[in-house]
Parts: C-alpha cells; sequence; structure tokens
C-alpha cells in the first residue's frame, strides 16, 4: 500500500470523522433527515476539504505561524462560498433543503482540524489524498445515518418506497429532530462496543476528538496535539 | 404595535419553538461537552447570550450598512456573496476583542465568563444566527430581537440537560452508554418534549 492509498484508507476506515474520530456533530445530527441530503451535504464537505487542504499545503511555508488560524479561515469561507453558489445554480433542490448547513461548513471541526493537523505539514498531493479520504469518510459516515433514518422514518431507500409498500407504518420521529439525537446515541453506544472489542484485541482504534469528547476548546490544537 | 407583536412572536418561535440546540442542531458541541454541572452549564449559557447579543448586532449593522448598502447596490456592486467569510472573522475578532475588554474593564464579569469565550468563536450557533438573519430578512432590531432569542434556548437547553445529568450520574446506565450516549439519548427525550410546543400558533 503506497502512502496514497493509505491516506485513503486512514480517512474512510481506520480514521473514519464519523464513526471514529466522531467530529462534525452538527451537520451529522441536522442534514441527515434522507440519505440523499447526507450523501449532498458529505461530497459538498469533501469538495471544500480536498481544495482547502490543497491550498493550505501550497502556502504553508508563506503564512506565518502566528496568524495561521485566522488564515485558514479564509482559505475555508471562500470554498465554502464557491460550494454554495455552485449548489445554488447546479443542485437547487439539494442547496434548499441543507440550507445554512452549506455556508456553516466553515466551522466544522473536520475541516480547520485537517488543515491544522495534517495539510500545514506535509506536501499538496498527499494532502490532497487526505482530504478525499476524510471527505469519503464522511460521506460514509452521513449517508450511512441518512439511509437509517431515511428507512425508519420514511419507509423509503433514497426516495425509493421500498418499505411503505411491504405495509411499515414510518416512524416519523426518526426524520425529525428527536431521531436525529437517537439514532447518534446508538452509535455512539454501539462504537463504545466495538472500541471495547479492539481494545481487547490489542488494537485500539484512535480516540474520538471534538466536541464528543467534551472538550469543545478549539479541535485544532486538540487534534494537532493527538496527531503530532 | 404591529412590530412589538412581530418581535414577540420572533423572540418566543426560537427561544421555545424552533429551539437551536433541539430543532436546529445548532451549537451541540458545548451542549455536549459543557453541560456536566449546571454552574458552568449557565455560565456558558449566559456567554452565549452575551457573545450572540453582540455579534448578531455588529454582523446585522455590517449587512445593512455594507454588504447590502442600497447605495452600493444601486452602483451595480452586491457585496452580499462576502457574507460567510466577513461574519465569520467578525465574529472570530469580536470574541477576542471582548475577551480582551472584559479582562480590563471588567474582572468580574471576566472571572465569571471568560473561560467560556474561546470555546464560542468555533460555536456554529453565532455564525448560524447572523446567516440566518439574512435569509429571514430580518431588519436590524428584528436580527438583534432573533439572535438573544436563540441565545435564550440555547441558555434553555443547555441549564436543563445539566440538570438532568446531575441527576443520571447516580443512575445505573448500561455499560456501553455510559458517557456521550446516555447523554444524547437524553437529547432526544427533551428534543420530544420540545416539540411539543410546535403545536403552538404565535
Amino acid at each position: 500500500m503506497n502512502k496514497y492509498t493509505e491516506r485513503l484508507f486512514n480517512g474512510i476506515i481506520k480514521e473514519n470523522p464519523t464513526f471514529v474520530l466522531m467530529l462534525g456533530m452538527c451537520p451529522t445530527l441536522a442534514v441527515t433527515t434522507s440519505a440523499i441530503n447526507g450523501l449532498g451535504m458529505g461530497l459538498s464537505t469533501t469538495v471544500v476539504l480536498v481544495f482547502a487542504n490543497l491550498l493550505i499545503s501550497i502556502f504553508r511555508k508563506k503564512i506565518p505561524d502566528g496568524v495561521r488560524i485566522p488564515a485558514f479561515i479564509v482559505i475555508v469561507a471562500s470554498l465554502v462560498t464557491i460550494v454554495e453558489f455552485l449548489m445554488k445554480a447546479y443542485f437547487q433542490a439539494l442547496s434548499d433543503s441543507l440550507g445554512v448547513y452549506i455556508p456553516l461548513i466553515v466551522v466544522n471541526c473536520i475541516i480547520l482540524g485537517r488543515a491544522e493537523s495534517y495539510a500545514s505539514k506535509n506536501g499538496p498531493v498527499e494532502s490532497m489524498f487526505d482530504g478525499i479520504g476524510m471527505g469519503l469518510g464522511f460521506t460514509l459516515g452521513l449517508t450511512c445515518i441518512g439511509i437509517i433514518r431515511e428507512v425508519l422514518g420514511n419507509g423509503s431507500f433514497f426516495d425509493m418506497p421500498i418499505l411503505t409498500d411491504l405495509g411499515f407504518t414510518p416512524i416519523a420521529t426518526f426524520a425529525r429532530a428527536p431521531g436525529a439525537f437517537l439514532v447518534l446515541a446508538f452509535l455512539v453506544a454501539g462504537m463504545n462496543i466495538v472500541r471495547k472489542k479492539m481494545d481487547e484485541k490489542g488494537k485500539p482504534l484512535a480516540k474520538p476528538s471534538g466536541c464528543i469528547t467534551g472538550d469543545c476548546a478549539n479541535c485544532t490544537s486538540k487534534c494537532a496535539d493527538e496527531k503530532k | 404595535m404591529e412590530t412589538l407583536a412581530t418581535l414577540f412572536s420572533i423572540a418566543v418561535t426560537y427561544a421555545i419553538i424552533n429551539n437551536v440546540v433541539l430543532s436546529q442542531f445548532l451549537g451541540i458541541c458545548p451542549f455536549l461537552g459543557v453541560s456536566k454541572k449546571t454552574e458552568t452549564a449557565s455560565g456558558m449559557g449566559l456567554a452565549v447570550i452575551f457573545v450572540i447579543g453582540i455579534a448578531s448586532f455588529v454582523t446585522g449593522l455590517i449587512n445593512q450598512f455594507i454588504l447590502a448598502n442600497e447605495a452600493l447596490l444601486n452602483l451595480g456592486i452586491d457585496l452580499r456573496y462576502l457574507k460567510t467569510i466577513v461574519f465569520i472573522l467578525v465574529i472570530a475578532s469580536l470574541v477576542q476583542f471582548v475577551e480582551m475588554f472584559l479582562k480590563k474593564s471588567m474582572p468580574a464579569l471576566y472571572e465569571s465568563l471568560g473561560v467560556f469565550l474561546p470555546l464560542i468563536t468555533t460555536n456554529c450557533a453565532v455564525l448560524g444566527v447572523a446567516l440566518n438573519a439574512i435569509t429571514y430578512e430580518y431588519n436590524l432590531l428584528e436580527t438583534v430581537v432573533y439572535g438573544l432569542a436563540t441565545a435564550v434556548g440555547f441558555f434553555i437547553a443547555i441549564v436543563l440537560m445539566a440538570g438532568i445529568r446531575e441527576k443520571i450520574e447516580y443512575n445505573d446506565i448500561p455499560k456501553p452508554f455510559q458517557g456521550t450516549a446516555i447523554v444524547l439519548v437524553t437529547a432526544a427525550l427533551m428534543s420530544i418534549a420540545f416539540m411539543g410546543f410546535s403545536g403552538m400558533n404565535i
């Protein structure tokens, strides 16, 4: 496995932002009302993440250390603005249903976290692959949660009414706010079991970082400390 | 009177019915992270009210007089597309500035709110309020009321959560659910309770 596929594997499986690192909880809860929304949000975050990593990695030697966080924020915010307008132009319906959560990609922990812990220390190509891996991992997480919530809450799978045809009455709560918390609660509990199993096997998973650990001071410094 | 009624309806809608945490999922991080004790939770809640109050006023001003300035728009200069970049930078520097100001001139207030201020910069509720106010086409006064109501909603949610967490600390929770998972289950139940308010018609 060369270092590029290693980055992809790392992002999608080993340090999956949703399941393992538990980063970016706001969008994870808010936009996963249906599978297609989760997928759309994940892919838009991926685009921002890839280009943010690329640009930050290119400029990493030019950006003075003292103002690096504001500089990263400006780069990310510009990319988010571009993505927002592209989505308004080409994916009107998706852009309407994601609403304010598209511009809020700016404050997503994953993006600043990767910029700080990876892109500001590595070359452009590796950083891009890191962004693709992390982005696809996030997309995978959001789509899975979206599928669960859509199947339970709406009886459909990517807008195809599979369960309602079989006479299943959807549990509407799952498509609304409480369902998001509930699905995430079971996800965290499930991951706690997996984590314990992996610890016993001697192959511990990466620690969750970001808000779920109770330390939301700033994801950037925390991730940076942990990854080194 | 019309305006007063509008303002009241905005306040009740965003403080209770469309609660910022429990139905809009903004500010989840501090909601999960800083809700272990009622005291710290109310400190965080007050700090959020303080920051969102100032931030919504400042971003409202910027939007009205710079980004969506009539004179500039008439000249064909539309700066509104810059809102995300401008707002995040303004909020980040505003929080720093408020922190310095409090430290210098109001040490007592800084004592109680100071530790929470840096946590708020990355709180998506602040940016979310600023951006939503534009989408909803609120004027300056409505923006400030909307911001404050959202922050009060956050305060209510986080203090309630902290109260419940202090109680469930002594409960016998299944192993995998200990920690964050039970907090999320609690949040789900609180969210169901708050959904009850959505029947209110204001």
